[in-house]
């Protein structure tokens, strides 16, 4: 496949002003001497309030918008020296709106950019049919269908499809999932990351969504009216050590609890649980917990049941898991430290149980190990931002 | 018309039954020149339109005061200068179809999507390419609106031009009016309404027809 890997994007002192402005200085969309380099392959989010400017940017780099002054380069080539169709043919392009042809089929629509650039035919048939399945439709059923006959998720799946036809070194995405309900949207985030993994694209990535940015970016660039480029670095980065007041009001005052969605269970040290098996005496249970009011009752496999209180055991006779807490929160290592907080504050024992890929116990996750996770992070000495 | 004569005598309709069908193919023709010649025009100035925005004001107001005129005044300024002909029967018939097609044609190019325009550009169509292969297919719905107007309109109109020597089944009309003489009147004017009934029958069908993406919406 053509330009499989992703190339470099360098923002060079640019600066766009809009004139006929009644605003003082600079307009809404302006952007005021931007510099930054995205590295090949990575998730570069720009973020900012409306008007700031990230969307005029975007547009930049594909010369549906010309810089006042300053140049864009990619792969360190000046993009003001390729020619504008040229130039858009070999990125993709994908908008909040989608904008697919109604007139056009699914299949149609996806081989849009292969067909400009003349591929034979049976090629374009067989990428289209490669792209449909990757982005999870089925080709069978979609691919002579009409958009109107689509759900809005399915549209802005093959929005993400057509851009990426001929796997074009460089992404340009505004607000892709703006448009869709925040179920659907969690789940193309996480299909887009997943897709993004195998494919090694750079992205630029529009958003206002800061969760979003943080969620999607491996750097994060946050934009302030006027066009000024407030911070630009690693989501963990810019959480812990905003660089102004205004970036800091805008990650947020839980800008902590985000910080937590960006570390999983496994990185955190677990700790023990009291652990009984089943038909083992409530005698022993109530050994075994000691100054613990629970224990953990694992069944023949190591595989958690639930928690016990042993309060409330008879005086006589074995623990079966009808004794069990039903809602006690199991996580995999790969569970976010935000989403695993959330749970254990919603239950009783507020420790929670971590299994491995086989539902066996592996040990458990305390607040105090989440507090304490974060104040490491906190204090930890942080690598200058690039 | 004197009260005891009866609305249609079938007889004539024996006796003059090639005529009719002379006359019919006759209104065809006018009609399919004057809406053809009209939309080759309008084609031609929507496009100009399309780049050049400013433009859209003053032809529509042309084309406005030309749709205006009265169509028997029309027909008497131009005698003078291209007498009792086809030609000037056309001149009449096409002006009065230009500010309907303009407009269907500029306003269809118009109601495609900002953002179907924009994906088509940033994925790198050229000028000619999003014309051709976005805006018209997409304006097609709303042209052929247009267009049908345009044809339903001229079919009544060009019985007018009887009046100039043209007018298909026109003719029968004015002539039913000359003799008071009422069965080629209602001949002509009930002929003339079935065809502008099924011109635009025929045109649903060649939209639908081009237009598949649209159908059950």
């Amino acid at each position: 496949m053509p330009g499989s890997r992703g190339a470099s994007v360098e923002f060079r002192h640019v600066t766009k002003r809009y004139e006929a402005s009644s605003h003082e200085g600079a307009g809404p969309g302006a952007v005021n001497n931007l510099s930054l380099i995205v590295p090949p392959g990575e998730i570069c989010v720009l973020v900012g309030p409306s008007g700031c400017g990230k969307t005029t940017s975007l547009k930049m780099v594909n010369r549906l918008v010309e810089p006042t002054s300053g140049q864009v380069l990619i792969d360190g080539e000046d993009i003001a020296s390729v020619e504008p169709t040229q130039l858009r043919r070999r990125i993709g392009y994908v908008i909040q709106q989608i904008g697919l042809f109604p007139h056009r089929t699914i299949a149609d629509n996806v081989a849009t950019v292969p067909k400009l650039l003349g591929w034979p035919r049976e090629r374009i048939r067989a990428r289209v049919d490669e792209l449909l399945t990757l982005i999870g439709l089925d080709p069978g059923i979609v691919r002579d269908r009409y958009p109107a006959q689509l759900s809005g998720g399915e549209r802005q799946r093959v929005g993400l499809a057509r851009a990426l036809a001929v796997e074009p070194p460089v992404m340009l995405m505004d607000e892709p999932f703006g448009a869709v309900d925040p179920i659907v949207r969690e789940r193309l985030q996480n299909e887009f990351l997943r897709l993004h993994e195998r494919l090694g694209t750079t992205v630029l990535f529009v958003t206002h969504d800061i969760d979003e940015a943080i969620k999607m970016g491996s750097r994060v660039a946050v934009m302030q009216q006027g066009g000024l480029l407030a911070q630009y670095a690693p989501p963990a980065d810019l959480l812990m050590h905003p660089a102004s007041d205004f970036v800091a009001r805008f990650v947020g005052v839980d800008r902590g609890l985000k910080r937590l969605a960006l570390s999983r269970v496994g990185e955190v040290e677990l700790a023990e649980a009291p652990l009984v098996r089943e038909g083992e005496s409530a005698e022993g249970a109530r050994m075994r917990a000691g100054d613990d009011a629970w224990v953990l009752l694992l069944d023949a496999e190591r595989r958690p049941i639930g928690w016990i209180d042993v309060r409330r055991l008879p005086s006589g006779g074995s623990v079966t898991a009808d004794q069990s807490d039903p809602s006690s929160p199991f996580f995999t290592r790969e569970t976010t430290l935000r989403d695993a907080l959330s749970l254990l504050l919603a239950t009783a024992v507020q420790t929670g149980v971590v299994v491995d890929d086989a539902s066996r116990y592996l040990g458990v996750l305390t607040l105090d190990a989440v507090a304490a996770a974060l104040r490491q992070a906190a204090v930890q000495p942080v690598g200058a931002t690039p | 018309m004197t009260p005891d004569e009866p609305l249609i005598r079938p007889e004539w309709l024996q006796t003059h039954a090639l005529d009719v069908l002379q006359r019919v193919l006759e209104h065809l023709e006018l009609t399919g020149i004057a809406v053809g010649v009209g939309f080759v025009i309008s084609f031609a100035l929507g496009l100009w339109i399309s780049r050049r925005p400013g433009a859209y004001a003053p032809i529509t107001w042309v084309t406005g005061i030309l749709y205006t005129i009265p169509s028997l005044a029309l027909f008497a300024l131009l005698i003078p200068f291209t007498g009792l002909s086809l030609l000037t029967a056309e001149i009449g018939l096409v002006s009065y179809t230009l500010l309907i097609l303009i407009r269907g044609i500029v306003g269809g190019i118009r109601s495609v999507p900002a953002e179907v325009r924009e994906a088509a550009i940033g994925m790198g169509y050229t000028g000619n390419q999003l014309l051709w292969q976005v805006e018209l297919p997409l304006a097609t719905v709303v042209i052929i609106s247009g267009v049908r107007v345009a044809t339903i309109t001229t079919i009544g109109l060009v019985t007018v031009t009887a009046l100039i020597g043209q007018g298909g089944l026109g003719f029968f009309i004015l002539d039913g009016i000359q003799r008071l003489f009422s069965t080629p009147l209602i001949v002509g004017a009930t002929l003339s309404v079935a065809l502008a009934v099924a011109a635009d029958g025929v045109l649903v069908l060649l939209q639908r027809w081009l237009t598949p993406w649209a159908r059950g919406e």
